[in-house]
Order: structure tokens, then sequence, then C-alpha cells
């Protein structure tokens, strides 16, 4: 079973990622996932040390520690370098979604999103870290 | 794992309260706008919060299929991003649109719920206006960025917004600080936020970069961009006790003072003394011994940012009916150490036994306590929404308005604070529209130009009061006598001598208007009956007061919560009745001389009316206990005199006890369909009452007044 890190300040996007992630229905090799939410920057760099997740999926547009700047600390510290990472933004802001994939994010999806994409995402990202 | 449908319909729920509670977010964000707006105060934090709210509901909205909010949303979200971007300037005009979004949000997630029709014309007006802001022009200057020496890998983590910031910052002639600090992951949330508060009063802090070389597993290095006017050493003195190193970030070359657009900090050089003077070396590559995390909140524990759950006010609801189950509880628990007590031998037991009963009540009281304080909320959440009808009319009608609002603190059940925004905001119409004068005609009778609506609310016992006073033109009472004659509700003879008390409160009987033509926001037939309607469905009592060319108060007087009901306890036929204080009027003495017979039915003549009365030891089916002992008068017993939703009875009671706040409780499956009780509640003294329900009883007696109902008698 795949550890699904999810940054988002939102609580019911929080929880619209979560139920796409733990559902059973899901018939592709994602699979069920175990999910860790996490509402704010500081509260990943909480999590993220706790153990290896397989998958981080993050907000950019986040007080405090942004997503970008989240992302610039997976990919400089030795022990997370390798976790795929999606970022999830909304169309609009294009700039911000360039700054992320040139930092190192595997992939990105734009809001709204359904549980199709979402799932095609994760797997993406999986595949290019060379995980799945 | 968790069932896929089911969590989805949590996260639709979820959907709706983070919806609303961004709704409201966003329009106290407006508000504290218009004020900053109206003093000329830097914005660009608030423009932000609004900007992050929208952009939040706009992600939400699209998931959850809200289409209508979505395409305002994206509208709003465009111009709010040209706003906090600077590619907009904020007017009065574009905060009115944003005003208008917002009040557009409420209507709008109320029918996405499906409660009301979907206002699709003023979408469509709104996404016009919103078409319209337009735009005055990118920012096309050379990016004053490039003056400063900045890390490329600052740059790339930064978001649009944040590289805004500080390209205004830079513009406005201010210093930029590297701030770097240690802090334990453990205590980080407090000591960031002691950190931010102190920066805060020397500029404003850009970003924060986590450092992922120097953190161990516990703790985490952060560089914190701070734009600041002061120097170098002012910044590092104020910091000092923090633990933090301060380096200021070179700019590329001398350069001739920068223009200072607005900025109200004055700089203390704008040359920029060479660096290396102003900050020794040892202060910014200190030994990391030196950067220790903060002394701060030892023994911390690894604490989320958001120390808040939000609860289903059902549940609540649940947990409250299984304090009354445990009351009742409680109740047989004692009965069986009174029989103990009175057998041989069992004593101590019995002792014991009374012990751990008195702890067991102790506890249940404040469990219960506890859960009623959970469902308090500050009645400021009621208030918020009356300072943008107020703008918002006041600007409608060309008046001047001031709201002035004091004991936003003061906490009510959540439910209660939910159902009051209506009917305050019909008070706030109505003293608008009918009572404040033009500017014109206030001064004309020497007021001040602008008018004021003072809504002030305090605790007074179980109870919360809530006034809601204009000084306006007052009430005309004359021409409220002239529309009740004209309605017909009093007749000529009532008209000559009524006392004031009870013209004012003709106001509220149904379509009783003082004015001849609708006014734009109220009179469009919703009126003061309503509200008195919607105001006694919850347990309160609302009364008029005011001087006619002075001013008008509403006194608005509400049971603290909805779990709690303050009642008054009668005996019949030696059992004890609750009846919830609220649907009595008034209680009198019981003359059975006076009965008369009316249309079948037992009537007393009150005041000139005709009150029909139903004797509640008939109805409850206590007829062969013994009739009380008549006194001398003929008076045997009282008549409570209630009165729901404008129709009344009198019923016959042996006693009037005491009032008492009670749990209530339901009754309970088998007794669902029993009618006239709304529950059963604990009454202190051991024994459970039934709790009876004023309207069936009213509507029981007016249809068959003194009849015997079937079920009244299984329930004794």
């Amino acid at each position: 079973m795949l550890h699904v890190l999810v940054v988002e300040d939102s609580a019911s996007m929080r929880g619209y990622i979560r139920a796409i992630l733990e559902d059973a229905g899901g018939s592709d090799a994602l699979g069920v996932c175990a999910v860790t939410l996490a509402p704010s920057g500081f509260e990943a760099m909480r999590q993220l040390p706790r153990r290896a997740f397989d998958l981080m999926i993050t907000d950019i547009n986040m007080t405090d520690i942004n997503g970008l700047e989240l992302i610039r600390f997976v990919r400089t510290s030795q022990h997370l370098m390798a976790t795929p990472v999606v970022v999830i933004s909304t169309q609009s802001s294009s700039q911000d979604v360039a700054r992320a994939m040139a930092l190192g994010a595997d992939g990105f999806l734009a809001k709204p999103f359904n549980a199709e994409a979402l799932r095609a995402a994760c797997l993406c990202a999986r595949a290019a870290r060379g995980g799945g | 794992m968790s069932d896929y449908g089911s969590s989805l319909d949590k996260a639709r729920e979820d959907f709706f309260a983070e919806a609303q509670e961004l709704i409201d977010g966003l329009g106290r964000d407006v508000l504290a706008l218009d004020a900053r707006l109206k003093q000329n105060a830097p914005a660009h934090e608030l423009i932000n919060d609004v900007f992050r709210g929208v952009h939040t509901l706009k992600g939400l909205t699209g998931l959850f299929g809200a289409t209508l909010m979505l395409s305002v949303s994206h509208e709003l979200e465009d111009v709010l991003d040209d706003l906090r971007l600077g590619r907009l300037a904020l007017s009065p005009e574009v905060l009115d649109i944003v005003f208008g979004a917002v009040e557009l949000y409420g209507k709008l997630l109320i029918a996405e719920r499906g409660q009301a029709p979907e206002p699709t014309g003023e979408v469509r007006a709104l996404l016009n206006a919103l078409g319209n802001a337009g735009v005055q022009g990118a920012d096309a200057r050379a990016s004053p960025i490039a003056r400063y020496e900045l890390d490329p890998a600052l740059l790339g983590v930064l978001t649009e917004y944040e590289e805004h910031r500080l390209r205004a910052a830079i513009e406005s002639g201010a210093h930029l600080f590297k701030l770097r600090v240690t802090f334990s992951l453990m205590s980080i949330d407090t000591a960031l936020e002691d950190l931010k508060q102190r920066a805060r009063t020397y500029g404003e802090i850009i970003t924060y970069l986590p450092s992922a070389s120097a953190t161990s597993g516990d703790d985490i290095e952060l560089e914190v961009i701070l734009a600041s006017p002061d120097s170098a050493v002012t910044v590092a003195d104020a910091l000092a006790d923090l633990s933090v190193a301060v380096e200021e970030i070179a700019r590329a070359q001398p350069l001739p003072a920068p223009p200072r657009m607005g900025s109200r900090l004055s700089p203390t050089s704008s040359l920029l003394p060479p660096f290396a003077d102003l900050v020794a070396p040892q202060g910014i590559d200190a030994p990391r011994d030196s950067l220790g995390p903060p002394s701060l909140a030892l023994g911390a524990s690894l604490r989320s940012v958001s120390q808040t759950v939000r609860v289903d006010i059902r549940k609540l609801d649940n947990l409250m009916n299984i304090v009354g189950e445990l009351a009742i509880v409680r109740t047989s628990l004692l009965e069986v150490v009174e029989r103990l007590r009175l057998r041989a031998g069992q004593r101590e037991i019995a002792t014991d036994l009374q012990r751990l009963h008195r702890a067991f009540e102790r506890h249940l009281a404040k469990m219960q306590g506890g859960i009623l304080e959970v469902r308090m909320v500050p009645l400021g959440q009621a208030f918020e929404k009356l300072a943008r009808i107020v703008r918002q009319l006041s600007r409608e009608h060309d008046k001047e308005v001031n709201l002035v609002v004091t004991g936003a603190e003061t906490e009510i059940d959540k439910l209660i604070v939910e159902e009051l925004s209506d009917p305050l905001m019909h008070m706030i119409r109505n003293s608008i529209d009918h009572a404040i004068e033009s500017p014109h005609e206030r001064a004309r009778v020497g007021k001040p130009a602008a008018g004021t609506i003072v809504v002030n609310a305090y605790q007074k016992g179980n109870q919360v009061v809530i006034e809601v006073e204009d000084d306006g033109r007052g009430i005309d009472e004359d021409r409220v006598v002239a529309s009740a004659l004209r309605l017909g509700m009093i007749t000529h003879d009532e008209a000559r001598d009524l006392p004031r008390r009870d013209i004012l409160s003709l106001l509220f009987r149904p379509g009783l208007t003082t004015r001849d033509a609708a006014g734009d926001t109220s009179g469009r037939g919703v009126g003061m009956d309503v509200v008195k309607t919607n105001i006694a469905k919850l347990g309160g009592i609302i009364d008029v007061s005011g001087e006619s060319g002075i001013g008008t108060k509403i006194t608005i007087t509400m049971p603290i919560t909805l779990a709690i009901i303050r009642v008054l306890m009668v005996s019949v036929a030696g059992r004890i009745y609750a009846v919830p204080l609220p649907a009595i009027e008034e209680a009198i003495a019981f003359d059975e001389r006076l009965v008369r017979a009316y249309d079948g039915r037992e009537v007393l003549t009150q005041r000139g009316a005709t009150l029909p009365i139903c004797r509640l030891r008939k109805l409850f089916g206590h007829d062969a206990a013994p009739a009380l002992p008549t006194e001398p008068r003929g008076r045997a017993g009282f008549v409570v005199i209630a009165s729901v939703g404008g129709r009344r009875a009198g019923f016959v009671v042996d006693k009037l006890l005491a009032h008492q706040d009670i749990v209530i409780k339901s009754l309970g499956k088998t007794l669902r369909g029993v009618r006239g009780f709304a529950g059963a509640a604990e009454l202190g003294d051991q024994r459970v009452g039934l709790v009876v329900d004023m309207a069936q009883l009213i509507d029981d007696a007016l249809d068959y007044s003194g009849v015997h109902h079937q079920p009244a008698g299984a329930l004794s």
C-alpha cells in the first residue's frame, strides 16, 4: 500500500483528495492508498521525517511555507529527494506552476479535477521518479 | 478502507461548512478593507487574504460542481489578482463590486443546498460588473528586483504574489534582510508566531524558506525574507533575544535614493552604508550552537497549527440527549439508595452508594455544562452581516448611517445565532428604510446628519438581551392606531384609551404598516409579525419602545441555549408538569363562577376578549383525583394563559410551582405518537416530569376544548 502525504490548506479539498486515494474501488495500479493529511507547509515538514512517503501531493498557494518552498525542501534534502511530487493548483497561476516544475515537481494537476485525473497524475509522477 | 461514497458525502458536507466559513471570513475582510480604504491605510495583506479566500472557494466550488459559484469565483479571482499584484487600484467602486460578490456568495451557497432558487439574474449582473472592472495596464516597469543580489534559487520559490510584494517593497525603498533562525519542530507554531509579531512592526515578511541542508529530525532552519525601511542594526537589535541571525541582502551597486512611494516609515538613510560595517560577520554566520531552538514551550507536544475541530451540532444534541438519559438513570439510582437504606444491615452499602451517587451527579452537571459551552459562539457572527447591510442600504437610500455594535463577544447557542441573522437584518432594514431620516431632514430637526443604529448585546442570567436602537423619527402612534382601525384589529372605543405599550405591540400584528407605499427594502410583506414569530420559535421575546421623533428601540431577549429551556412547573392532580415559559402570557386565579359555555366549549372573558379554557385534569385523564378544595369566593386553582403564533388559550391547573431551567429529553420511540408533550425532564427533586407542548395543546383546546383525549391518561 502506498503512503501519500497530502499538503493542502483547505479542509474540504483535503477530504476530497483523501476520499479519492482511499477509494477501495480504485482498480488501477495505484490501488488503495494510506493518506496522511497536512494542513500547512509546517505540518508537512513535521510529517515528512516520520515515515517514507511514496508520494507527496501539495498545493502551491499556502501561507508561511508555500508549496514551492516545500518542493525545494524535498528536492534538496538527502532523505526525501526521491519522493515523487504532484502539484495541485489553479490554471490561472501559470508562473507558479512553471516554478514548481522547475523546482522538480513530477506532475501538475489543475483544480478542479476528478478522481481519474488525480489518480492518473499520481501514477505518472511515480513513473517519472522510477517508482512504479 | 473507507467507503468512497460516504467519504465523498462527508467531503461535501465539509464543503458547505468550509464554504460558509470562507464567505463569513470574506465578509469580515471586505469590511476591514472598506475601513482601511477610508483611512488611506495600507491594505495589501487584507487584499491577499480576500484573494486567498476566493481562490480557495474557486477550487472547492469547482470540485463540488457548484457551477454558478465557480463562475463568480473565477471572475472575482481575476479582479482580486489584479488588485493584489498592483495592476488595479482599489477604488470604492471596485470595492462595491467585491461587496456585492460576497453578498451573492451567501445566496448562492443557500441555492446550492437546494434551499432557494438560483439567483441567475444577479450572477449575470455581477459577472458583467466584474468584467468591466478592467485592468489599468500591466506593470511594465523594469523589475527593481534586479537591483538586489538575490539568489536566483530564492526567486525560484516565490509565488507570483510574493514576488510582487518583494518588488513593491523594494520600490518603496525598503531594505531586504535574510533572517536565519532555527526552530524545534515541536514548538515552531508558537515560536514562529512570536517572530512574526515582532518582525511585523519593522516591516513585511515576504516568505519563509526552509533550509534542507541544516535540518535534523527535530529542528528546522528557516530563512525569513523581511523587507523593512529600518537599518540592519535596528532589525537585529529588535530580534536579538529570539536567536535570529540578521543578514542584509546587498544591492548590486549603490544607487541613488529610490522613490519612496507612500512609505509611512522613512528610511534612516537613503544611501546604504557598506554592508560589512553594519553587521559584524559573526552576526551573520554565527555558529549553529548559538542558534538553538528558542527556549519556548518546553514540553510542548506535537500540535498541529489548527487547534479546533468542526462538529455537527446534531452530534452535540445527541450528547445532550445522553446526558438527559444519564440524569434519569441517576434518579433511579437514588431510588435504589433509598430502598437500601430502609433495609436492616444494608446501611453501610447504602451510604457508599449515596456517596458515589453524589459524585456521579456532580460530574454529570459538569458534563452538561461542558456540552453547553461547546455550543456557544459569539453573537458577533450574526452582527457581521449587519455591517454589510447597513453599508449597502445607506448607500442605496442616500442616507448616512453609523452602526455601533457593542457586546459582540456575548456568547449564545450556535443554532440561535444562525436563526437570529434574518430577524436582525430585517430590523436594521426597517430602521434604515423607515426610521432614519435623510441628512437634509435630520438637519432640519437639529439632528446630526448621520443617523446612528446601536446594536448592543449582553448576557442577563440565562438569557441574552439584544437591543437595536436607532435615532430616527420613531414610531408614529397615531398612524399605528389608524392602521389598526382600518384593518379592524381594534374598535374605535378601544382606540380611544389604548395604553402606549399596547399601541406599540400592535406593530407585531400581521398586516400592520405605518406606510402607504412599500419601501424598496422593507415593507415587502415581511413585517414585524414575522420577526416576532421567528424570535418566539426560538423561545425569545421581542419588545419595542421609543419616542416619536427621537428614536426606536427594539429589545430581543433570547434564551442562551436551546438545549436548556425555562419552564413554569405546575401541578395537576398531584402530578407535576413543565410549561415552557416563552409560551406563557400570564397566569391568573381561576374562578369557577366566571366560566361560561360558548359554542360548545368553556370560555372565560378576559379584558373584554373571549378566552377558551381547557381543564388539564380532564385532558390528562386525572378526573378521578380528589377535587381541589374550593376557596371561599369560588376560586380553585389557576389559569395559565398561553399563546403560540397568535392563538391563545387558558389552561386550568391546580397549583403554580417554581420556575426552573430544564434539559428537555425526548420521549423515545414508543411514546413519540403521544400528542401534547414535547418531552420529559428531570425536575431536580428526583422526579421526572413531562414537558407540555403548548402549540399542540392550544390547537387541541381550540378544536375540541375540554374533550378528553385518549393518550393522555396513559402517561401518569
